[in-house]
């Protein structure tokens, strides 16, 4: 999978908020990559920048608060950021689609199962209402729904929560999106159903070939889904690598602790191993290295230099210099 | 004390426990059916251990909570309390027995009153039960604070000052502040962040080996109530259906419930994408009212006799029992 082309590149993207003289830097200069046919996944705690990040890829910041200070957004070549509002709207649910987190909210309640997934399609797509039907019929039978042609004219109410999960799906699949975006869309649902949400998402990616950026704070989920993965810290990438780099070598402090806090049957009558502190404000970030007050391998110049991406090669990489030591400027 | 058996002590004993809550419907708000919410519950929590109690969204988890607190009055069933039926007891009944079994709730941000200071709202309970006043009071609210890790001044500061994690913090020096025997926690820690679970769950920990207090720990994350809890109980819509030590549940699974929930498990070890035995989508409206075991519709191995008859808690090995014909010949 390595040698496919990338699809989307964001680099070196940074978005703050402004509110009165406060300023949070939400996303402070991350950069990342999905290549065709990859799942990326995003890990990291709430308010590191993970869903900032993915709705920016959409241009669906507010602005104002929010503004996008820096960097760019290559995907198929084009910067999305350069874009106007009627340019975006084409790529928009057509080739970048999204899903939500919490499916009941982010469905319309007064429209019908119909409406919704024939939405994005009446936009982007020109053709005739029967033809539409089919389509929507089609798309409910991928995600994997019982009986699609009663459901179409049933309102979000009348569905499970995984149910809704899978409708969120099919109108992020309407399109045929050459990437889907999904933001902790497992997140309010029940272990059982999330294990069906995440093989049909692995299923689906695989028959049609897209491109999956998933967000979640979940490392369970992450071990059994992603290709590769960037694990994010107070808005900016602190480890990447590919999964197995990721969980049977992690270089970081921050991943290494987050490993090691996750409880399991393994550990039992064991003490679990505890970040101490807590997310630093994104309004009054540290000096320095963001993680630093927090992590056990501190020396002085954390506190002062913001940290260099270590190269362990094979594309693992990690924000630490402390914890590296192959041949980097920043290794004092 | 009060306990019969002397090398076990059982703190709480719940037993065929059962809430219906009534669907109303048309004008006259006639009864039209009952929501078996909670339906032949047993239960047993031995002094100082940890009961899990664990099971999908609307199984009826938190109604269970909610009837040993008496914040709802059970339809049928005993609820014993150091060998004390509390089940029938009046509101003026419970107040001497309230501070014995105080509850930490879910949503740290909702469960604070914002317009109370930390220390008012945790000595709120002392207050209300007379416990204490004064200066003592005060050494008491100090000591508190400092047992759950966070500094004495913070007793003035307002609940929106605080990270979530310290909220919950707030939340089970609330709870202790009475010096309960038997604390309730509903899904504690699934609001909080992955960095900071690991710090109340540790926290949980010690304040049990300190106070020897006895938890039910509900939660629908299997990998913490695995790390957690020395009796699991596996709850589906209103029905335990399997119960056993811990250890037990996970290498001995019964109930073919409890084995689709642990192989859904998300297991954070990359390559052992596991084989996953998903369950059919639960395509019914809640069969509350029909007939026949709960888990009929979704069971891999159901049988004609599962839709007809009820099944019993039955008995498969030491402390383990499953609600399923199948479970006792494995």
């Amino acid at each position: 999978m390595t040698d496919n082309k990338s699809l989307i590149s964001v680099q070196d993207l940074k978005v703050y908020f402004r509110s009165g003289h406060d300023c949070a830097r939400a996303v402070d200069g991350i950069s990342f990559e999905i290549r065709q046919e990859e799942t990326v996944c995003l890990v990291g705690e709430s308010g590191c920048g993970k869903t900032v990040s993915a709705l920016s890829i959409l241009g669906l910041i507010p602005t104002p608060p929010g503004e996008i200070a820096g960097g760019r957004i290559l995907f198929q070549g084009k910067n999305l950021l350069e874009l106007d509002e009627e340019d975006m709207q084409k790529i928009r649910g057509n080739r970048i689609a999204m899903v939500f987190q919490e499916p009941l909210t982010s469905l319309n309640p007064v429209f019908n199962i119909e409406d919704q997934i024939g939405e994005a399609i009446r936009i982007h797509k020109n053709i005739w209402a029967g033809e539409l039907r089919d389509r929507c019929i089609k798309l409910l039978k991928d995600v994997g729904i019982p009986s699609p042609v009663q459901r179409l004219k049933d309102y979000p109410h009348q569905l499970s929560g995984g149910q809704r999960q899978r409708v969120m799906i099919a109108m992020a699949l309407a399109c045929d999106p050459d990437l889907i975006i999904a933001d902790e869309p497992t997140t309010a649902l029940d272990v059982t159903v999330q294990a069906q949400i995440l093989q049909l998402l692995k299923s689906i990616q695989k028959t049609r070939s897209m491109s999956v950026l998933y967000i979640t704070h979940d490392l369970g989920v992450v071990a059994n889904i992603a290709d590769r993965v960037y694990v994010m810290y107070s808005g900016i990438v602190t480890e990447q690598g590919n999964t197995a780099q990721i969980f049977d070598d992690a270089r970081h402090p921050y991943t290494q602790g987050l490993l090691a806090s996750l409880p399991s049957r393994s550990k039992r009558g064991k003490r679990l191993f505890s970040i101490p502190g807590t997310v630093p404000n994104p309004a009054y970030k540290p000096e320095g290295c963001p993680f630093h007050p927090r992590c056990p391998h501190a020396i002085p110049i954390c506190g002062k230099k913001y940290p260099k991406m270590c190269d362990y090669g094979q594309a693992h990489l990690a924000r630490c210099p402390v914890l590296f030591e192959g041949e980097t400027d920043a290794n004092k | 004390m009060k306990s019969k058996s002397k090398d076990k002590q059982i703190i709480l004993c719940v037993q065929n426990l059962k809430k219906y809550f009534p669907i109303r419907r048309g004008f006259f708000q006639k009864i039209a059916g009952w929501v078996k919410a909670v339906d032949d519950v047993s239960l047993e929590i031995e002094q100082g251990k940890t009961l899990g109690l664990v099971g999908e969204s609307g199984c009826g988890k938190t109604t269970v909570a909610r009837l040993i607190l008496k914040l709802l009055e059970p339809d049928h069933g005993k609820i014993i309390f150091r060998g004390i039926d509390i089940g029938e007891f009046t509101e003026k009944d419970m107040k001497p027995l309230r501070k014995e079994i105080q509850i930490v709730f879910q949503d740290p941000f909702g469960s604070l009153n914002p317009r109370m200071t930390t220390g008012l709202s945790i000595e709120e309970g002392l207050r209300i039960l007379g416990i204490k006043r004064g200066e003592k009071r005060k050494e008491r609210l100090e000591k508190l604070l400092k047992m759950v890790g966070m500094s004495p001044d913070s007793a003035d500061r307002y609940p929106h000052e605080f990270s979530g994690g310290q909220r919950q913090r707030i939340c089970i020096a609330r709870a202790l502040s009475v010096d309960p025997s038997l604390v309730v926690c509903d899904e504690p820690i699934s609001a909080l962040d992955v960095s900071i679970q690991a710090q109340i769950i540790n926290l949980l920990k010690d304040l049990q080996d300190r106070l020897g207090l006895s938890y039910l720990f509900i939660s629908h994350d299997l990998n913490v109530v695995s790390y957690l809890c020395s009796t699991i109980s596996v709850m589906y819509k209103g029905q335990i259906m399997e119960s056993a030590p811990a250890e037990e549940l996970f290498e001995n699974p019964c109930h073919p419930y409890t084995l689709s929930l642990l192989s859904a498990i998300p297991d954070p070890v990359p390559g052992k994408r596991h084989k996953i035995k998903l369950l059919e989508p639960d395509l019914y409206d809640y069969p509350m009212t029909s007939k026949g075991c709960r888990f009929q519709g979704r069971c891999p191995i159901e049988e004609p006799r599962c839709l007809e008859e009820n099944i019993g808690f039955e008995k498969v090995g030491e402390k383990h029992f499953a609600r399923c014909w199948k479970a006792a010949n494995k």
